[in-house]
């Protein structure tokens, strides 16, 4: 098909693409915006690698065709920061080991972030059903559900 | 994977969507992708067009009825379902069977029809729903609506008795009824990201003491997902008798695949219908 155009919001910048419409959302974000945080790691909606917010919600972008994002708000791992503070989430990563290689860590903030935006104080059982689409090779995912319960929330605007 | 070039029908109306798919029978339906683009990425599929659902936002409510029951839109996914205060009050087994369904990223985009579509005798839902006497509305441009039962709409091993031209629209729940007690039990690997080796959802409906409606479904466990009639019709006239779980094996046809074998499927599938029935004896 002759490719289309397509807008929408990534990270607060209203971005305009032509692309075919199958073209899944993660190599849109990549290749054409370079916004190469979010990473494939099974292009199968299985590992949460690629996993990124369409309008607050999380999703797996290895999974979304572009064309459904015409006039969404999407949110990458690189949109999490404001004002050049890192979201509290992040902070809570490098204060407690929430990262060794890191390949799958933008896919584990983002649904963090989903879920603190709900839930800010949330338990360890919470952390590890809301990121139980994030799958981790290295961590054993200790530090990393312990970087979830210990982010502080307070402060940090809506 | 090699990016999938395909035309892309967006319609935003239902009678849009159905006049495309009239015009375009041979374009795969696809909602929130989450069984169709890992058919994508894994090659089973590579349609030369795509009826893109997404836009038909009317269908991706959940209404309760005046009767009590609850529809469910064609578009509506696990998340709203399980954000619907009206599906918790009649279909608890529902939210539950939905909260299994991948992880929170997969819950988000995936439709309950899309479960129902995608055809597969492992569906999560779908015991549930058959357990529920859950109806499957469709449409067609030519035909307007009409109401298949769950229990009607599989022919065969994926196959469903719906025409080319059309498309599910809702999903029909009845109104809960008080002495109704549901059970809703799958088996996979993890509590996430799993394919069913046995799904079950069961409701007896009990008025003192004595069984006068039973539903036992699963899934996994044959080309389709079964109810399980020789169980069902032995729960009738008596109090909820976990002991009728051995009539199972007239019900089910189990085989071996990638995910699991005959026989731990028959060994899982009475565990868990005799565990499930002792449970529900209890309940009052």
């Amino acid at each position: 098909m002759s490719d289309q155009n397509i807008r929408f919001e990534l990270n607060g910048e209203p971005q305009s693409v032509t692309v075919t419409p199958m073209a899944r959302l993660l190599d849109v974000l990549r290749e054409d915006l370079r916004a190469t945080g979010s990473k494939e790691g099974c292009g199968e909606g299985e590992c949460g690698a690629c996993t990124v917010l369409v309008d607050g919600l999380s999703v797996n972008s290895c999974l979304v065709p572009v064309a459904q994002v015409e006039g969404a708000q999407i949110t990458t791992v690189e949109g999490l920061e404001r004002d050049d503070r890192l979201h509290p989430v992040q902070d809570a990563f490098l204060e407690h080991g929430g990262a060794q290689c890191g390949i799958c860590t933008p896919g584990f903030l983002v649904a963090a972030a989903e879920l603190l935006a709900a839930d800010d104080q949330p338990t360890p059982e919470t952390v590890r059903d809301a990121l139980a689409g994030n799958l981790c090779r290295c961590t054993g995912y200790q530090k990393i559900v312990d970087s979830v319960v210990k982010t502080v929330m307070e402060g940090w605007p809506c | 994977m090699l990016t999938s070039h395909a035309n892309v029908l967006s319609p935003r109306t239902i009678a849009d969507a159905l006049d495309m798919r009239a015009t375009n029978p041979q374009a795969m339906p696809i909602a929130g992708g989450t069984d169709v683009m890992v058919a994508l990425e894994l090659g089973a599929v590579n349609p030369k067009t795509f009826l893109n659902l997404w836009g038909l936002r009317e269908l991706a409510e959940v209404n309760q009825r005046d009767d009590g029951g609850v529809s469910i839109g064609a578009l509506a996914t696990y998340r709203t379902i399980c954000a619907s205060e009206h599906v918790h009050h009649v279909a608890p087994i529902l939210v539950e069977a939905s909260r299994t369904v991948g992880a929170k990223q997969i819950q988000n985009r995936g439709t309950l029809a899309g479960n129902i579509a995608n055809a597969s005798p492992a569906g999560d839902t779908l015991p549930v729903l058959l357990a529920l006497d859950a109806d499957v509305e469709v449409a067609s441009s030519a035909r307007g609506a009409r109401r298949i039962p769950l229990s009607r709409l599989y022919s065969g091993y994926r196959q469903l008795n719906m025409d080319t031209d059309e498309l599910i629209t809702w999903v029909h729940l009845p109104p809960r009824h008080p002495n109704d007690r549901t059970h809703f039990r799958k088996v996979g690997t993890r509590l996430a990201q799993a394919i069913s080796k046995v799904v079950m959802g069961i409701r007896v409906r009990v008025e003192d003491g004595v069984v006068n409606e039973a539903r036992v479904a699963l899934g996994s466990v044959a080309p389709v997902p079964v109810r399980c009639h020789h169980v069902e019709n032995a729960l009738m006239g008596g109090a909820v008798d976990p002991a009728v779980s051995s009539l199972l094996s007239q019900d089910i046809a189990p085989i071996d695949d990638i995910r699991s074998t005959k026989a731990y499927r028959n060994g899982t599938a009475h565990r868990i219908l005799r565990s499930a029935l002792t449970h529900l004896s209890k309940e009052v």
